[in-house]
């Protein structure tokens, strides 16, 4: 299929990686329309093996759920040249049942699950057919990957969790969660970077700051980073809280 | 020796430094940001013989009175505003002399929403993540308060002759060229096709995130949109809300969204939906990929084109005083400067 013919109305495929025409000097791969566990793997490996790769003209790489945007040097390629050069990459390998590559670092964050901390936690087990402890258990022993940064700076997607957490946003917008709010909706958590309305669901609350302006490294969190709940009291949040330290009691583990 | 400043007093609702924003940090989840009309900021390059865009000060609907502590030329630029520098009008789209002592008033939008005000040595706030931009929706920076005073750098030609240039017109609406994106394959054919034989207006709703756009025509929306992953979003995206009505993504806006985007406005044309007042009449217009990626020129293309337009600006006799003082001849050529509009 040709750039043009792929952006004909009602030609979206959804379980087909596609080069997608993005915009002035943009490019989308994109393995599905859905977030399915297939495709987000697919996304994350592609993500890796394009940074990796070195392409003449590349000047920026998105990472996203399930596809990766590239926006290329207009003077140095043609869209049609970077497409081509992308459909190499694509042939490589059968991406969407590629195993992902184990996170390089993982990052352990404390978070306090529940109460002041988390009002939605009550409902939110319920919808996902879970009493309130056994849903902080399942989510705190959910290996969970940062999947894209986005929406807000530095905020991460992380997930996948099991089927059972596929909830549906709320109904009524939560008028104002505050910054560090951890949020649930479709198998995903947010971690929100500033207080904000949203319709997602808030279980618990971390003290990490996840965009910091002012430092060298901005934004801590990768796409592809894997992330461990640590559940902490609500005095002890209130404790890193108060402390005012970015990290929030956070510690990344870099494996070799 | 950057001893300079400018004085804010009586500023409008929304005025904020802006430059040509942070590109490149998507992956940050940090859109661009900047001048939500970047030509702007090209057409005050060009106007003070600078060789790069330089910080500005935004202003959306109306401006505020300023004052300066060491002389400089400035330039005014984007949406045509009343302006005067103690009392005696200036021209729009043009560069002007402004010494310490006298006050520029600069009141109401006549065409479009967001004028500009450059100082020829730039506005020396402290940088954040490479850009002086205020990103109110990242929370960097934000907006000015009347009372407020901003570093300016030495205009180093502060005796250049004023300039004037005839800006494009991008303040009363007009056809916005858009290419199909990665969802436009989620809507119909007829629905596309409404997309681009359908006038719209812009809506009250609309800030530097984007506009919103009216229509009588039924709503554009996709029925393959339900359980869409949320992907990347960027400047320029028509996303379709839920009630089918276009909202077109500017400079400020989120990295990642879950409405299905119809198509792409070119950055070329981007200006036109920032500019549109409310109740300004907006089309689209599909164009071919080829097409499109001959309309995105960089900013140093644009600045040559620009630098190609200035004449020199010609003070109406009017205005002068002491017109024994005056060449006659430049009086001539002034009538015929001053009938032309700003566009």
């Amino acid at each position: 299929m040709t750039l043009e013919e792929a952006l004909r109305p009602g030609t979206a495929q959804a379980h087909r990686p596609q080069i997608l025409p993005a915009g002035g000097n943009g490019l989308l791969v994109r393995f599905a329309l859905v977030a399915e566990p297939r495709a987000i793997a697919a996304a994350q490996s592609f993500h890796q093996r394009v940074t990796e790769s070195d392409l003449a003209g590349l000047r920026e790489i998105v990472p996203s759920l399930v596809s990766v945007l590239l926006r290329f040097d207009p003077e140095a390629v043609t869209r049609a040249e970077m497409a081509e050069r992308l459909e190499t990459l694509l042939s490589e390998a059968d991406w969407l049942s590629a195993a992902p590559h184990p996170a390089q670092r993982v990052w352990h964050l404390p978070v306090a699950l529940g109460g002041d901390h988390g009002p939605d936690l009550e409902e939110a087990a319920k919808l996902a057919g879970l009493s309130p402890q056994a849903a902080i258990d399942e989510i705190t022993a959910t290996p969970l990957s940062v999947l894209a940064i986005g929406f807000a700076p530095g905020q991460p997607y992380l997930g996948l969790l099991p089927e059972h957490w596929n909830l549906a946003r709320r109904s009524e917008l939560n008028p104002r969660v505050p910054k560090g709010a951890l949020c649930v909706a479709v198998r995903q958590l947010v971690l929100f970077a500033n207080a904000s309305p949203t319709g997602w669901h808030q279980i618990a609350r971390t003290a990490f700051d996840v965009f910091r302006p002012d430092q060298s490294d901005p934004v801590p969190l990768h796409a592809g980073d894997e992330v461990r709940l640590a559940p902490v009291s609500g005095t002890e949040m209130d404790a890193l809280l108060k402390a005012g330290d970015p990290m929030g009691g956070a510690r990344c583990e870099v494996r070799s | 020796m950057s001893d300079g400043s400018v004085i804010l007093r009586a500023l409008g609702p929304s005025v904020s430094v802006q430059d040509m924003g942070r590109p490149g940090r998507m992956a940050q989840g940090i859109s661009r940001g900047g001048a939500v009309d970047p030509l702007a900021l090209v057409e005050a390059a060009a106007l003070l013989g600078s060789r790069k865009p330089l910080p500005a000060l935004e202003m959306a609907v109306s401006g505020g009175r300023f004052e300066v502590t060491a002389p400089t030329r400035i330039a005014l630029t984007g949406a045509p505003m009343q302006a005067e520098l103690d009392g005696r009008p200036l021209r729009w789209g043009a560069s002007h002399r402004m010494e310490p002592g006298e006050v520029l008033s600069i009141g109401a939008a006549r065409a479009g929403m967001f004028g500009y005000l450059t100082f020829a040595g730039g506005i020396e706030t402290p940088e954040v993540l490479g850009s002086r931009s205020a990103h109110l929706a990242a929370g960097i920076g934000s907006a000015l308060e009347s009372g407020a005073r901003l570093p300016l750098g030495v205009d180093p030609e502060p005796d250049a002759p004023s300039m004037v240039l005839t800006q494009d017109d991008r303040f009363s609406g007009g056809t916005l060229r858009i290419i199909p994106g990665p969802q436009t394959g989620l809507f119909d054919e007829a629905t596309f096709s409404r997309l681009t034989t359908t006038e719209f207006i812009r809506a009250r709703q609309g800030n530097r995130q984007g506009v919103a756009l009216e229509s009588d025509a039924p709503a554009l929306t996709s029925d393959k949109a339900k359980g869409l992953a949320s992907d990347v979003i960027f400047e320029g995206d028509i996303q379709m809300t839920g009630a089918g009505t276009p909202y077109v993504l500017l400079a400020e806006c989120q990295t990642i969204g879950g409405y299905p985007r119809i198509g792409t406005v070119l950055p070329c044309d981007l200006p036109r939906v920032a500019q549109a007042a409310p109740g300004t009449k907006l089309q689209f217009k599909a164009v071919t990929l080829d097409e499109a990626d001959a309309l995105t020129p960089r900013w140093e293309a644009q600045l040559q084109a620009q630098r190609a337009k200035l004449r020199p600006l010609i003070r109406d006799p009017h205005d002068i005083h002491d017109l024994l003082g005056y060449q006659l001849i430049s009086g001539v050529t002034a009538g015929r400067e001053l009938e032309e509009e700003n566009g």
